[in-house]
Formats: structure tokens, sequence, C-alpha cells
């Protein structure tokens, strides 16, 4: 089943008072995301990430186009007591502590007071909120400290799915280990979750489909492997050697079958179109007093993919 | 999950309201009242002998009023607003809350505070009172100062109509100008037809009808001569309120509900 259905989505902001600026930041998005899963919503600042979002979550209303969360329009109010939300950089009411507004919204989905209580204890301390700082107002609180409750209030509900909006950002390494732990946990225990980033590790070692939006559109969707290993069609490999000097044998090298040779600080990354040029490649290097490093098939890095994609 | 009810939501919304006036000091403007009698009660009798009992009641309860509507338009206009500046509706709307039910959560748990606010000062008049000796002027106290309540919750929801399309600065302004010619509207009216100008009579008619009419809540001269209203008119005055308050809640709410929130 498909948690979000996007189709034909656009989002025209327009600012300004007397001279009209129109700025068109989702251009006619269609999305399908499958339940179960982690989903990551990628692209680069500006494409249009938090705005799909925001739609879903009804907080601002498409140009044209529909979405629909969980089988209802994302504006169905009673829907939303089956979802959990973690904006962007987070902002709570500052003149509470952590505990006072995790009750609160507990109180807003119809939590009786053990529960309520039990939830904060036990979500807080999944987000590695420390116990003296339960009780401080928010308004003393770091921006990392505020995106650890920011993940804590989304989950209150035990929601089926929930939307985070860069989960990762403002935290510490501690902070996005724990974070990356809860996020693959949720999983674990069916939830489906939405969250957009441009962290790629994260999303390496988190998603499992994925979505890269380009200034308000599709550029690319599907399993993070597909899309990965979709340009080496072939069975190219890369060979990474050191100890030679790239330019010495990049006449040789090259003269090989359509490899390619990059230079690197101390050494050189070959690429060969087939496994079958990779004697004649060692040949080279051995001869030139290199050292093999490693030979691994060729993969696009999500790094590359997302640069080709969000930047084309 | 439990099934929520509407009513749970509002209520949850107006609980953390009224605790948000409190933490955000709105209730230290009691200090300043308190100072401000006791000094009256202890040093005016000395001016004006025999007439304590008068100036307490006139100066307490024209204090309750300005302090009250400074409180109602000022935290008013930024009641909803704030919470948009500051994104903190972004995580209530993704909950199940809707936009009206947020509204009138906000609006009930800031009236809490003022009622609260306006029992203080109805209580630190009447202990004014019996350290001067003016019992009989407490009856009139009480129903002036639920009336004045009664007004600012009518402010207040001017206030909101207004900052849900304008900034909090023009939202004060204009919830002042309404407070003013709301005071005026109907012995502008009077005048205008005392006057016999056509054109002055059907503008002061249409202010006079479109804006609340607050001279129905201003007894404070009355109380200061002890008198105090009768039961019908203090009924009136409510059901006036109420039926104002509803109005412009709604049309805070119609407003709201199609808002993006940036
Ligand atoms: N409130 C707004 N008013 C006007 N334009 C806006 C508004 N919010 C976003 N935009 C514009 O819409 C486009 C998409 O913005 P959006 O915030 O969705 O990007 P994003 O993918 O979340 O970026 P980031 O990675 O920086 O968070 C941008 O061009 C941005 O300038
Ligand atoms: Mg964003």
């Amino acid at each position: 089943m498909n948690v979000v259905e996007i189709e034909g989505l656009s989002k025209m902001y327009e600012t300004g008072f007397l001279k009209k600026k129109r700025n068109l930041a989702l251009d006619g998005l269609d999305l399908q995301v499958k339940g179960g899963q982690i989903f990551g919503l990628l692209g680069g600042n500006g494409a249009g990430k938090t705005t799909t979002i925001k739609i879903l979550m009804s907080l601002i209303f498409p140009t044209a186009g529909t979405a629909r969360v969980l089988g209802r329009d994302a504006a169905d109010v009673a829907m939303h007591s089956r979802i959990g939300y973690c904006p962007e950089s987070p902002y709570f009411y500052d003149y509470l502590t952590a505990n006072e507004l995790m009750d609160y919204f507990g109180r807003l989905f119809g939590l009786d007071a053990a529960a309520r209580k039990r939830k904060t204890d036990e979500l807080l301390t999944e987000v590695g909120l420390a116990e003296k700082d339960r009780g401080r107002q928010l308004r003393k609180f770091s921006k990392g400290m505020l995106q650890r409750v920011g993940i804590a209030q989304s989950l209150i509900n035990d929601p089926e799915l929930v939307f985070f909006d860069e989960p990762m950002s403002g935290l510490d390494p501690i902070g996005r280990r724990d974070i990356r732990d809860l996020i693959a946990g949720l999983r674990a225990k069916g939830v489906s979750v939405f969250m957009s980033t441009h962290i790629l590790s994260d999303t390496e070692a988190l998603c499992d489909d994925v979505a890269i939006l380009r200034a308000g559109r599709l550029a690319a969707s599907g399993k993070l492997g597909d899309l990965l290993a979709k340009d080496d069609a072939g069975r190219s490999l890369i060979v990474e050697v050191q100890g030679v000097k790239a330019d010495e044998i990049r006449g040789t090298v090259e003269f090989i079958g359509g490899a390619t040779l990059e230079a690197t600080p101390d050494g050189a990354n070959i690429t060969i179109l087939d496994e079958s040029d990779l004697d004649a490649v060692l040949a080279v290097i051995r001869k030139a007093g290199g050292r093999l490093t490693r030979v691994e098939p060729a993969k696009l890095s999500l790094e590359e993919l997302f640069v080709r994609d969000t930047s084309a | 999950m439990p099934e929520q009810n509407f009513l749970s939501t509002i209520y949850a919304v107006a609980r953390n309201a009224f605790r948000e006036a409190v933490r955000d000091r709105v209730l230290y403007n009691l200090i300043v009242f308190v100072l401000l009698l006791t000094a009256a009660a202890i040093f005016l009798g000395e001016l004006t002998a025999g007439q304590e009992a008068r100036v307490v009641t006139d100066l307490g309860l024209s204090a309750t009023l300005i302090f009250g509507v400074f409180i109602a338009i000022f935290v008013g206009v930024s009641l909803v607003w704030k919470e948009i500046e500051k994104r903190t509706v972004y995580s209530i709307f993704a909950k199940p809350v809707s936009r009206s039910n947020f509204i009138i959560g906000k609006y009930l748990g800031f009236c809490v505070t003022l009622l609260f606010n306006t029992l203080v000062m109805a209580v630190g008049i009447t202990l004014a009172l019996l350290y001067v000796g003016g019992t009989k002027f407490i009856a009139g106290v009480w129903p002036a100062a639920y009336l004045i309540f009664l007004e600012m919750t009518i402010i207040t929801a001017v206030a909101l109509v207004f900052s849900s399309f304008s900034t909090p600065a023009l939202s004060a302004l204009l919830t002042f100008f309404v407070f003013v010619i709301g005071h005026f509207s109907s012995s502008l009216r009077d005048l205008a037809q005392a006057m016999g100008s056509e054109a002055a009579v059907v503008f002061f008619n249409v202010i006079y009808y479109l804006l609340p009419n607050f001279s129905l809540f201003s007894v404070i001269s009355n109380a200061a001569i002890g008198q105090h209203p009768p039961a019908s008119m203090l009924g009136f005055a409510t059901l006036y309120a109420v039926a104002y308050d509803i109005i412009l809640l709604t049309l805070a709410t119609m407003i709201f509900r199609r808002r993006n929130f940036k």
C-alpha cells in the first residue's frame, strides 16, 4: 500500500506586496511512496523538499495537484492522529519544559495521564535527552537538543507514518548515531518513515527507496541500489593503485579497451570497462613499480548521482 | 489510539494558552495595580475628606479597564500571530487539531487569564473599599468589573481578527481605534441625529451597527456614585458580548483556515 500519493503537485510562492514575485517551488511533482520502509526525499537547497512535506502536513496549500497521506486527503484532520512530524529546525513553546511539551502534545492525541508520562520518559530517553535537561525550559535548549525533542514529540502517538524534515540537522556525532538507530528501529517496528535529507551517508545507511528533487521536479526515483547501479551497465571495475605517477602510465593504460585514469594524491584510480582487461592493467602497474591497493565494482557513488541529478 | 474529541483538544490548547500568559508574566500588571490602589487608599483619603470610597471605586475600576484593554490588545494581537511567526504551529497542525479548534482554544485560554486578572483587581478594590469604609460601593464594583471583562473578550476577538491578516503593530492600532470608536459610537449617532444631516446619520449608523457598542459595558461612573446595574442589563450585555465574540471568532477562523504558514 502507498502511504503517500502525490499527483501533479505544484506550489507557487508569491511574495512582495506591491511588486509580486513568483517562485515556482514545485512543478508538477508525481510521487508514490510505499509503506513499511524508509523513504528518502533528496535534493539540494531549495529543491522543494520542505515545501513537499509542508503540503503533506497541510501547513500550506498546493497551487495545483493533489496530495494524499495514508489514503486520505492531506487536509483530513482525523488522519493526523496516525502520523507524526518533526519540522526542519523545529521550534517549540520556549516557556515549556521538555516534559511539559510532551505532556501537552500527548493531550492533543487524547492520551491519558499515565500514557503521557510513560511515552514522555520512554521517548526522551530514546532520543538521548539527558534526564537533568528534561525539566528545563526549552528557551535554554541548544539546536541539537531541540532537534532531539522534535523527534521525540513526533512519536508520542505511536504513528504509523512519520515525516522527518532533515532529522540529523544540528546533531553531534552521537546524536546522529542515536537518531539513525531510532529511525532504523522504527522500520523494524513496521513504522513507515518519510525523511528529507541531503546527508548522503545517512541516506545510504537508512533509505530503501529514494526520490531526487531538482527545481521542484522529480529528477530520479527508485531503489537506492538500482539508482546507484544504473550507469555501470557492464561490469566496470575501479582499480586503485599507489606508488605510481599517474601521468607516466596514463598513455599506456588508456590504450587498453576504453580504460580511463584519474590521478589521486599518491597514485591513480583506473576505471576499466571489463574484467578481462584487468590483467593488462595490472601488468602496466607492476612494470611502473606501482602497488595495487583495491579493486571494486564501479558503482556510481551517491554523491555523483546526487550532484549529477541536481545540477544538470 | 483513543478517540479524541474536540472539547478535549480545545481544553488542552486553552490550558496551554493560560500557562503561556502566566509564564510570559502577563499577570505582573497586578502588582502595579495593587500598588496604585494601596497608594490611593492611603494618601487620597487625606486630600478628599469623605470622598475616599468614591475615588477608590472610580480609580480602581478605571485602572481595571485601562490595564485590561492594554493587555487584551497587546496579547490579543500576538496570540496567534506569534505562533505563526515562531513556527510553533507546525507541530500543532500536524496533530489532529483543526485550525478552528486551535483558535478557539487560544482565545478561551486567554479569556480565562483576563477573567483571573479582573477577578484579582475586583478583590483588590473590595479590600480597599473595606479599608476606607465604603462598604456600600462594593455592590456596584463587581457588576462593573464583570462588564469590563466582557468588553475585554470582545477587544481580544477584534485583535484576533485583525492579526489574522495584518501585522501586530497595525492590528494593535486598528483594535485601539475600534475600542475608542466603540465607546463613542452611540453618542456619535445621537449627535448625528441631532444635527439632522442625512449623510452623517447613515455614516454613524453604519459604524454603530458594525462596531461593538462599548457604552453598553461602561458603568464605572454609576458605580462611583454607589449605583449598581439591574440584572436585566447584565444579562443583555452578556448575550451581546457572546454573540459578538462568536461572530468575530468565526471570521478569524475563516481567514486563518486559508492561510499558508510561511
Ligand atoms: N515561504 C516562502 N516564500 C517564498 N518562497 C519560498 C518559501 N518557502 C520556500 N520558498 C522557495 O521555494 C523553493 C523550495 O524551498 P524548500 O524550502 O522547499 O527547499 P528545500 O528543498 O527544503 O531546501 P533546503 O535543503 O535548503 O531545506 C525555494 O526556491 C525557496 O526559495
Ligand atoms: Mg528544507
